[in-house]
């Protein structure tokens, strides 16, 4: 029931115009539809209980011809009706779909079978971005989201901001948006991608220019040097087992980029896309078998001995 | 006779679902080598013990061979390899093995390295995706059933699905 009231991922609750636009074009449906779904109900009552009362049907021609007259007008009322909300609808695609291409920030959003790849564009390639599973928003800036898929067909939905678009590998989709309230959204793919399509979340924060700034700056940063023993360990167990095939953490040797870029872990909310708040424990079960949490995912389960595990996870927690 | 056509094509449908069956929980084993099973030479003093051949359960599965596919480039095999045309290392696509063709000799191969180039990937790779690996190096040559090279691609590639062919011979081809 809470789900149902929740105004983080409901299109009821717009924070930025183009969702305000189509949130009215609901409400315009919703109010016509239900008037309507009254009335039938209404005249639906009344015809029953006309007919219940009369022991014959009446087939004079008085009553035909009221009856056609009725008919007409019926018609008549619901061609006019529909094609007026035909034309509410136009006007707002025309309203959420700007032909005019001032951003003043470009964003890359991969969609990964079952994560979101994000990239913060940059003309200098050491000033780049790389994050997972979570889009940083400046409030009031109209950015341009460029959305292609590395595998299969994605759609994004981030309800409180705009309206759904497919992620199509190897074409660029673009959703231009503006956020104008500040708060956490979260998003869903909404294409059916596969076995866990279901688990395929993520996180917009909306966040006041300043704050933006300074986790931008944070994440341009490579990972820091472990300072103790145990995250020093950490490390290297991180270096010389499975993680290094697909996990890139910039300032180390991984570099591989079939996983998430995993250089500032810790600073993100959410684990495997959106579905696990990112606690230690939660970590833990993430690595030594994530099979078990998301099956089909395709990070495999990973036995390594308690204690590597826990320096492991202490080193993954200092990338901040 | 009908019963016995019933019984057949129920037979076919279940042979059907194990080629397509898919696992989805991994054993977690850590991958190494087969510890002695494997020799890479014939020549043996005394009598020479009879070969073991270990079945690869990967090989039965069209899902297993096109993971094995994706691995292969998830990995970087075409670094050296080039989609099994070769290039810095050796091609797999044709009937020249330097150490061995069975599923257990490229299982090695792949878990303990080779000389001059060849990477040691034990540790680095669970043992259920470089079997997986396997299925699909072999499945370049045609050395796996015909009925499981799968003629699709479950993750979207640049080259056509593998289909079923057959199997490379040292012969060359006679010119007509």
């Amino acid at each position: 029931m809470r789900l149902l009231f929740a105004t983080f991922q409901s299109p009821l609750h717009p924070a930025g115009p183009y969702a305000r636009a189509i949130e009215r074009l609901w409400w315009v449906f919703f109010a016509i539809t239900a008037v309507i779904y009254v009335l039938m109900l209404i005249g639906f009552a009344l015809a029953v209980r006309k007919g219940a009362r009369r022991k014959q049907a009446d087939l004079s021609d008085e009553a035909t011809r009221s009856g056609a007259r009725f008919i007409t007008i019926a018609l008549s009322a619901t061609t006019v009706i529909l094609i007026g909300l035909l034309f509410t609808s136009i006007a707002t695609g025309r309203d959420i779909s700007p032909v005019d291409d001032k951003v003043t920030r470009e964003i890359k959003i991969t969609g990964h079978q079952w994560w979101w790849e994000v990239q913060y564009a940059e003309a200098r390639p050491d000033m780049i971005v790389e994050t997972a599973n979570e889009l940083h928003l400046p409030v009031g800036e109209r950015v341009k989201l460029i959305l292609d898929s590395d595998d299969v067909i994605h759609s994004l939905w981030i309800p409180n901001l705009h309206g759904k678009r497919d992620l199509i590998p190897g074409y660029d989709g673009v959703l231009t948006l503006t956020a104008d309230k500040t708060g956490t959204y979260r998003a869903q793919c909404a294409e059916f991608c596969g076995l866990q399509h279901a688990k395929m979340a993520f996180l917009v924060i909306v966040e006041p220019k300043a704050d933006f700034e300074r986790w931008l700056t944070a994440q341009r940063l490579p990972a820091p040097f472990p300072k103790t023993a145990d995250q020093q360990h950490g490390q290297q167990v991180f270096l010389t087992s499975t993680c290094v095939m697909c996990h890139a953490i910039k300032g180390t040797s991984a570099g591989a980029r079939t996983g998430p870029d995993l250089t500032h872990l810790a600073s993100r909310r959410t684990l495997g896309a959106g579905i696990l708040p990112n606690t230690l424990g939660n970590l833990h079960g993430w690595i030594a078998n994530a099979q078990t949490i998301k099956p089909g995912v395709l990070m495999p389960p990973n036995p390594l001995e308690p204690n590597d595990l826990h320096a492991l996870v202490a080193y993954l927690e200092t990338l901040q | 006779m009908r019963n016995a056509l019933l019984l057949a094509s129920c037979l076919l449908a279940a042979a059907a679902c194990r080629r397509e069956q898919r696992e989805i929980v991994h054993s977690p084993a850590a991958s190494h080598a087969s510890g002695g099973i494997v020799r890479l030479s014939e020549l043996q003093p005394g009598q020479p013990t009879p070969e073991v051949e270990v079945r690869n359960a990967s090989e039965e599965k069209a899902y297993d061979i096109n993971e094995g596919k994706r691995l292969f480039a998830a990995y970087n095999c075409s670094g050296c390899h080039s989609h099994g045309g070769g290039g810095i290392g050796p091609a797999l696509m044709d009937n020249y093995w330097v150490y061995g063709s069975h599923p257990e000799n490229i299982h090695d191969t792949i878990v303990e390295g080779r000389p001059n180039g060849m990477p040691s990937f034990g540790g680095k790779i669970p043992d259920y995706q470089i079997w997986e690996i396997v299925a699909y190096v072999r499945s370049l040559s045609g050395l796996v059933n015909p009925t499981v090279a799968p003629s699709r691609d479950d993750h979207m590639q640049v080259k056509v699905a593998e289909q079923s062919k057959k199997e490379e011979s040292t012969e060359e081809k006679k010119k007509p």
